[in-house]
């Protein structure tokens, strides 16, 4: 699936600047693309406006060409999966029911899962290293095990498209390296991948292309060695790094500097 | 417990409470002020036997025992409800103020002799109440604009609770004491005035409600996990939430308008019910509805007899239930918090 805006704007009430102002960006399908920038920067906000979650003041955003008005609720949850950066669990839940929510689109109001439905919640519990958990409560699990089943609930919304917003910032390297992994070889497949992160080394991993905001504004768009630049990173996140290519794989390695004595 | 064990769960609860109201609806209508052999109460719902027992079965037993389940069940499916849209298990109609708004709809309506006590308008009365009720609530919880703070929401529920109690008691204070029945009735709640057309009357309301919201069951599952999450597994959190809200309101107003306020239905029975069988609101909201019946059915056996022939208003008997029930969940929420 094709993801595009063009000339978005959000704006939040009682907000003088633009949450997010004249942002263009094209995700073509079979690629991981990575939104980067600092806290408050506006990638959570580019990923509500591209999938209907805030109000547009200006621009457009198109899914496969269609604009996003187009797309019936439930179509769309049958295309773009999403996991947003966290949620809060008030009641008991296993994770297999949890995983099986991810069905929604597909199923009707009194419909119950049907094969096709259980293989998909399989799969994706599969894909997900959590079919051990499946019938364990997800209020007791760690947080890298729920950040993992909330990944196999948008796996198992089947869908052409995934959005994820910083799903491995609280996991350990070997969880976070094999949901990235996951991703990548989920866009190798064709799928199309859009990852907002902080992670500028494991993004340069991984991403065929990223996107640097900055107040709302798009600040370098490209692939990981135009946008990662000594130059582009100092003035973006106001802190001096160093930028050097990685010897084994070649893509660039971003070191912060400690602080001027 | 394994996937199908949950499910095969469900349904011997199912069935042991079928089992469970069918026998407090026997004991109901066997034990009061005078006490019924199971035959003459077989006799007497059959259509034969004593003409005096005939009379207390089905004039006053029958339609009360069935008045306590369609109010219990309604208060269970619509407390099971308020939770899960407000992703908390301390909603509940009576602490949210919910009841108390419904309540002075009804009292007003009947005070100012607009409608009779037993009216179809009456429920739509105290449904304003509730609406009320609700958009007051939410707009104290929402106030600094940003999400809804459920202690804030909670707070301001029981406020709000407090000050329809004080408008129940002034508007009864300065009218007829008649025409809006006992004070008692609409403050602790009571099943004394039932008869076979508050039985219709809460059963045009109620069980249609109900079914429209297990209706919703499978989006409110999605609600109760977050609005966001929500909207993009593809619900329509707008429309949902309006709808189950308003639905949600209309059963416990219909409730109210034939025996008074009664609290902690909402709370207990959800939450007794999620522990047996987990959060699935397609088993929840049906099960929640037979375990309220059965619950305020035998809180209201308990009213009737214990301090025979005195009658304890029967939301002591819930209160003292659900109130030591409300503070274990409260610190543990804190706990969590």
């Amino acid at each position: 699936m094709r993801i595009r805006a063009e000339g978005v704007v959000v704006r939040y009430p009682g907000l003088d600047a633009a949450a997010l102002d004249d942002v263009s960006v094209t995700v073509e399908p079979g690629t991981l693309y990575a939104v980067l920038g600092p806290n408050g920067s506006g990638k959570s906000t580019l990923m509500r406006a591209l999938l209907g979650g805030s109000q547009l003041a200006a621009g457009r955003v198109t899914l496969d060409g269609r604009s996003l008005d187009g797309w019936d609720r439930r179509e769309r949850a049958r295309s773009v999966g999403v996991v947003t950066q966290s949620e809060t669990i008030s009641f008991s839940l296993t994770t297999r029911e949890m995983v099986a929510m991810g069905r929604y689109p597909y199923l009707g109001a009194l419909a119950s899962e049907g094969d096709d439905d259980r293989a998909a919640i399989a799969r994706a519990l599969d894909a997900c290293d959590v079919a051990g958990l499946a019938d364990r409560d997800v209020t007791t699990l760690s947080g890298g095990e729920l950040q993992r089943t909330r990944i196999a609930r948008a796996l198992a919304q089947e869908p052409r498209a995934l959005v994820l917003d910083e799903p491995t910032s609280s996991l350990d390297i070997r969880h976070e390296m094999a949901i990235l992994e996951l991703l990548r070889a989920s866009a190798d497949a064709g799928m199309t991948v859009l990852l907002i992160t902080h992670g500028l080394d494991t993004a340069a991993q991984f991403a065929d292309r990223m996107l640097l905001l900055d107040h709302g504004r798009l600040a370098a768009e490209g692939t990981p060695s135009e946008v990662l630049r000594e130059d582009v990173l100092l003035q973006v996140y106001g802190w001096p790094v160093s930028v050097h290519a990685d010897p084994e794989s070649g893509t660039p390695r971003v070191t912060p500097r400690r602080a001027p004595k | 417990m394994s996937h199908t064990g949950r499910a095969s769960r469900r349904w011997s609860l199912a069935a042991a409470l079928c089992v469970l109201l069918a026998l407090t609806v026997l004991l109901g209508v066997r034990f009061g002020s005078v006490a019924l052999s199971t035959s003459d109460v077989l006799a007497a719902l059959g259509g034969g036997g004593d003409p005096a027992n005939r009379d207390i079965v089905l004039r006053l037993r029958l339609p009360r025992v069935l008045l306590a389940i369609l109010v219990g069940g309604g208060l269970g499916v619509a407390g099971a409800t308020f939770q899960a849209l407000l992703r908390n298990p301390l909603a509940e109609p009576y602490i949210l103020g919910i009841s108390g708004g419904a309540s002075v709809g009804a009292v007003l309506v009947l005070a100012l002799g607009l409608v009779a006590a037993g009216s179809w308008v009456l429920p739509l009365a105290a449904f304003a109440g509730a609406l009320v009720a609700i958009v007051l609530v939410f707009r104290v919880a929402t106030a600094s604009g940003r999400a809804m703070d459920v202690r804030v929401l909670l707070l301001a529920g029981v406020v709000v609770a407090a000050f329809f109690s004080a408008c129940v008691a002034f508007i009864l204070a300065v009218s007829p004491a008649r025409t809006v029945q006992s004070a008692v009735l609409w403050i602790m709640g009571s099943l004394a005035a039932a008869s076979w057309q508050a039985v219709w009357l809460t059963a045009g309301y109620t069980l249609p409600s109900t079914l429209l919201l297990i209706g919703l069951a499978r989006p409110l599952n999605l609600m109760a996990i977050g609005e966001e999450t929500a909207h993009y597994l593809g619900a329509d959190v707008e429309g949902v939430k309006r709808v189950s809200l308003v639905v949600a309101a209309l059963v416990t107003a219909s409730g109210v308008a034939v025996a008074g306020v009664i609290g902690f239905v909402g709370l207990v029975v959800p939450h007794a019910i999620r522990i047996l069988i987990g959060s699935d609101h397609r088993a929840l909201l049906p099960l929640s509805f037979l375990a309220g019946g059965v619950f305020l059915a035998l809180a209201d056996l308990v009213a009737r007899l214990v301090l025979a022939p005195t009658e304890i208003p029967i939301g002591v008997i819930t209160a003292f239930v659900g109130v030591p029930f409300f503070l274990v969940l409260l610190r543990r929420n804190v706990a969590v918090a």
